[in-house]
């Protein structure tokens, strides 16, 4: 099987600072790649130059476009670059305020990668949109009102149908369940393992949460000061650490 | 009437001319991309129609007859002080007849008589960004027109129908020009949009105080955004003009009186005043009341 | 029988003739010339001049008087006038350091060398109304210095440069010359020059708002009045069959040089930062406001956070031109009849559909069938 995105010697600097370091990996389709570390690890500017939002410095992402093989993403026409984030790619931000347009009802922020790709015809955005209301386990009766009214936990779940819609093929979360009860955040770490599963989405995940990344990753990639120190499968790394920082960063948490 | 002493013609020198004229042939050359230009201080205020006073004087010949209307009327304050201002300065020839003129300088409305390949049409506009609305930065919306990334017009027009059952914008409603530009008509009532698609005459589009111009030229596919299940409409009244019977034109309302009595009239008033010289009459003509 | 209103030409006539009248007012009391507009009320022709983008002290005060004292609407009539100017030429940088000096205050430092030279301030007066300005009065002598004012005043900010502790300032690479705002349209990004030459033409008023805002926590600065110079600078133009450089006059200017602290970034040291600000005459309120702004829209390439309106640049330059605010706001006093009767006829339909929905809700009629109640 080809690899969906694959990514090598991947770097960004902040001037003295190393933001990240020579990081590669292949992900292939249908996998889910959690990025744990502690806050300032890199996993953050990671996740933005793996969705092209930051340059790198140096290094290469390709990704399989359909029908065109492996692409260095650098070769892509800006305009290209951005048809495959609002279709084939997904970005679900930490804060779903940042992800979401909140002035406009939760059926248009559902609706617009629809409406961005060509769909006209009102009625069926509209079935479209709620479907997948149901689908994150949100009442479709509130379609038409505003995200301000929803709590925390819900404008996650919109955001996730928002960027789900289009049937994305690869979806990058930044700490998606940070900031939310941990009632809320079993509820929607649930979800979401249905939503990868039922798609055969890949993901790659950015969390500081253990918990997170036992629960929907296979595999993991450890990172501490913009390295990767440890990388595999996510029992295989968590049961049996063998970097000293991964064994101190499964110790010092609770386990799960 | 003699010009103005110390004035070049039209006003601006001659360099200015050509510099907007340059502007508005690459304006022509892309229909409904706004070309940036040097706009002038003019000594009408910005938002006084600056933008379609430097396009007029720019294209002006001393053989040309210009018409300038306001809101469909020759007779408004701001269209009478534009016509003198050119007049004054180049002393060129006015009407108030559509037919007659070469170039017709208009806020608000599209005439109702149809134009033809010899005339240019000028339009002032207060706001020439359409995604202005819905995102100020002038940085990012310059990369959506570049992209042609127009999503978030649909996600508007998408709002409107949830919230009030319809697309809610009457006046500058949204259209794509030539199949590629998104492009604000200027504040024309949706009635007339229909009239920028496959026109004859060149329409130019000028913004003084937001610097820009832009262009439909003659015989370009104009499409009013919307829907297919709610596809782009436009006003209609279930009276015709009480004045002259006109049962296709756009019409004002007029208050009569404090107690509710209104009538409504064609907002052309060239139209409405060649009409009833040739013998149409409405509801409130003099002579539909002697019959009455 | 319904008459469309018609005869505006007229009317418009009219309407100028009442206009001169009232700026005229009463024939009793002698009519003002602008030459004494020019001595009497200089601060008021210095600001027609700044924001008229003109220095012609007369221009500026037949402006005024023409205007009746409104300074925008003098503004505009200045500005009008001089788009029809010929260009002849681009004078040469004026020097300030080497500005005959007239006012020269540091609020950084106690004593600089050249010292403190206070000038004609109302910073030091009380403000009580002076009864006795009602009648005419001499002129008092000017006091005079019993000695000469230095020759060579440094400014503080080189002062600084001398320690490494002030930021340099290098002209961009290849010394490009800078955009002419008034011949070309604004355009975003905005480079420091073009952001300059905005906020020299900006209104007063809303750079004054702006750089408070900056003050009062919106935009995280903390700002020293290092310098502010008023004085007289020499404009030098180098015609082309000369081919070097000609004084062709002296011009009157407010310099004023806002220190920031500045926390220092992965490649650059803490230190401290400028904030600039020129104005034409004696100006001191609107060189402060400017140089306050100035500082805050370089938030961006200091890497700083830009979270108050003060650090936007689209906001701030598309907002700071009093002639383009004054004519956009006052357009709504033209007709829109169009536009509203397009409005009216929505909100109508609107309402229609509205009171269909109350009737839906309280009797479970079907809005069609209630309409077809209504007509029967």
């Amino acid at each position: 099987m080809n690899p969906l995105l694959r990514v090598n010697g991947l770097s960004k600097r902040y001037g003295e600072r190393i933001g990240c370091a020579d990081v590669g990996f292949d992900l292939y389709p249908g996998e889910v790649l959690a990025v744990v570390g502690e806050s300032g690890s890199g996993k953050s500017t990671l996740l933005q130059l793996l969705s092209t939002r930051l340059p790198a410095d140096a290094g290469s992402i390709h990704y399989q476009i359909t029908g065109r093989g492996l692409v260095d993403m650098a070769h892509l026409s800006e305009a290209e670059r951005r048809w495959l984030l609002r279709t084939d790619w997904g970005f679900v931000e930490q804060n779903p305020r940042d992800g979401l347009r909140m002035n406009v009802s939760a059926g248009a922020n559902v609706g617009e990668r629809l409406m961005a790709t060509g769909a006209r015809h009102y009625g069926q955005i509209r079935a479209t949109a709620s479907d997948w209301l149901a689908r994150v386990e949100l009442d479709p009766a509130r379609l038409d009102e505003l995200p301000a009214g929803f709590s925390g936990g819900m404008q996650q779940r919109l955001q996730i149908a928002r960027n789900l819609v289009t049937r994305p093929r690869l979806v990058f979360m930044d700490e998606p369940t940070a900031g939310l009860d941990v009632s809320v955040q079993a509820r929607l770490l649930d979800l979401m393992r249905e939503l990868v599963t039922d798609l055969g989405l890949a993901a790659v995940i950015v969390t500081h949460d253990l918990a997170v990344a036992r629960l929907l990753a296979h595999r993991l990639l450890v990172m501490r000061q913009g390295r990767v120190v440890e990388t595999g499968l996510t029992d295989q790394v968590l049961d049996d650490p063998q970097h000293p920082y991964t064994q101190l960063l499964v110790s010092s948490v609770l386990q799960v | 009437m003699n010009t103005i002493a110390g004035y070049n013609f039209a006003y601006l020198d001659e360099q200015t001319k050509r510099m907007i004229r340059r502007a508005l042939l690459k304006a022509v050359a892309i229909p409904g991309y706004q070309v940036p230009f040097g706009s002038r201080e003019m000594p009408l205020p910005y938002g006084w129609g600056t933008g379609g006073i430097q396009i007029t004087a720019s294209i002006l010949g001393r053989d040309d007859v210009l018409k300038v209307i306001d809101q469909g009327s020759d007779d408004t304050t701001n269209a009478v002080n534009i016509r003198r201002f050119f007049a004054r300065t180049a002393g060129i020839a006015t009407t108030e007849k559509t037919e007659d003129a070469t170039i017709i300088q208009t806020r608000h409305r599209i005439p109702e008589k149809p134009l033809s390949e010899q005339q240019i049409m000028v339009y002032q506009v207060p706001l020439p960004e359409p995604l202005a609305r819905l995102e100020p930065r002038e940085a990012v919306t310059r990369k959506l027109h570049a992209l042609a990334d127009y999503g978030l017009m649909h996600v508007k027009l998408y709002e409107d129908i949830a919230r009030y059952g319809h697309i809610a914008s009457t006046y500058d409603y949204p259209v794509l020009v030539n199949g590629r530009y998104l492009m604000a008509p200027s504040p024309i009532p949706k009635f007339d949009n229909p009239k920028l698609h496959m026109n004859p005459a060149l329409q130019l589009f000028g913004a003084g105080r937001e610097k820009r111009v832009y262009a439909i030229p003659p015989y370009t596919k104009v499409e009013s955004l919307d829907f297919e299940d709610h596809p782009f409409s436009v006003q209609r009244w279930e009276d015709p003009c009480a004045l002259c019977g006109a049962e296709d034109s756009f019409l004002d309302e007029v208050v009569l009186d404090d107690a509710g009595g209104r009538m409504f009239v064609c907002s052309d008033s060239d139209y409405c005043t060649t009409r009833q010289a040739a013998g149409h009459t409405g509801s409130q003509s003099p002579v539909a009341k002697e019959a009455a | 029988m319904y008459v469309a209103v018609k005869g505006g030409e007229t009317a418009i006539l009219n309407s100028h003739e009442l206009l001169a009248a009232a700026r005229r007012g009463d024939e009793r009391v002698p009519e003002i010339t602008p030459a004494q507009i020019r001595q009497q009320l200089r601060l008021a022709v210095a600001r027609v001049m700044s924001e008229g983008s003109l220095y012609d002290e007369d221009l500026a005060a037949l402006a005024l008087k023409q205007a009746a004292g409104d300074q925008v609407e003098a503004i505009f009539l200045l500005r009008a006038y001089r788009t029809t100017l010929p260009r002849f030429g681009y004078s040469l940088p004026v020097d300030t350091s080497r500005m005959a000096l007239r006012r020269r205050i540091s609020a950084a430092f106690k004593d600089l060398p050249g010292g403190q030279v206070l000038g004609p301030t109302y910073d030091y007066t009380q403000r009580l109304l002076d009864f006795s300005l009602c009648e005419p009065s001499a002129s008092p002598l000017p006091p005079r210095a019993d000695e000469p004012l230095a020759e060579a005043m440094p400014r503080v900010s080189e002062l600084l440069g001398h320690e490494g502790l002030m930021e340099e300032e290098l002209p961009l690479p290849g010394d490009p010359a800078p955009v002419d705002l008034s011949r070309e349209p604004l355009s975003f990004p905005a480079d420091r020059a073009t952001r300059l030459q905005n906020l020299a033409r900006g209104d007063e008023g809303f750079l004054l708002a702006m750089g408070y805002s900056t003050q009062r926590g919106y935009a995280n600065s903390h700002p020293f009045a290092g310098e502010i110079r008023m004085g007289e600078v020499a404009l030098e133009i180098v015609p082309e069959e000369l081919g070097f450089a000609i004084t062709i006059g002296e011009i009157t200017l407010t310099e004023c040089q806002m220190i920031n602290q500045f926390a220092g970034s992965s490649t650059v040291p803490p230190q401290f930062t400028r904030g600039y600000g020129l104005a034409f005459g004696e100006a001191e309120r609107k060189s402060m406001a400017m140089a306050l702004v100035d500082r805050a829209l370089r938030a961006a390439e200091l890497g700083e956070e830009t979270t108050a309106p003060a650090q936007q640049p689209e906001f701030v330059l598309s907002h700071s031109d009093n002639v383009e605010a004054s004519g956009f706001v006052q357009h709504l006093k033209l007709p829109h009849y169009v536009d509203f009767q397009s409005e009216l006829e929505l909100l109508r339909k609107m309402r229609n559909r509205h009171e269909g929905r109350m009737k839906v809700g309280a009797g479970g009629t079907a809005p069609t069938e209630v309409a077809a109640e209504e007509n029967a």
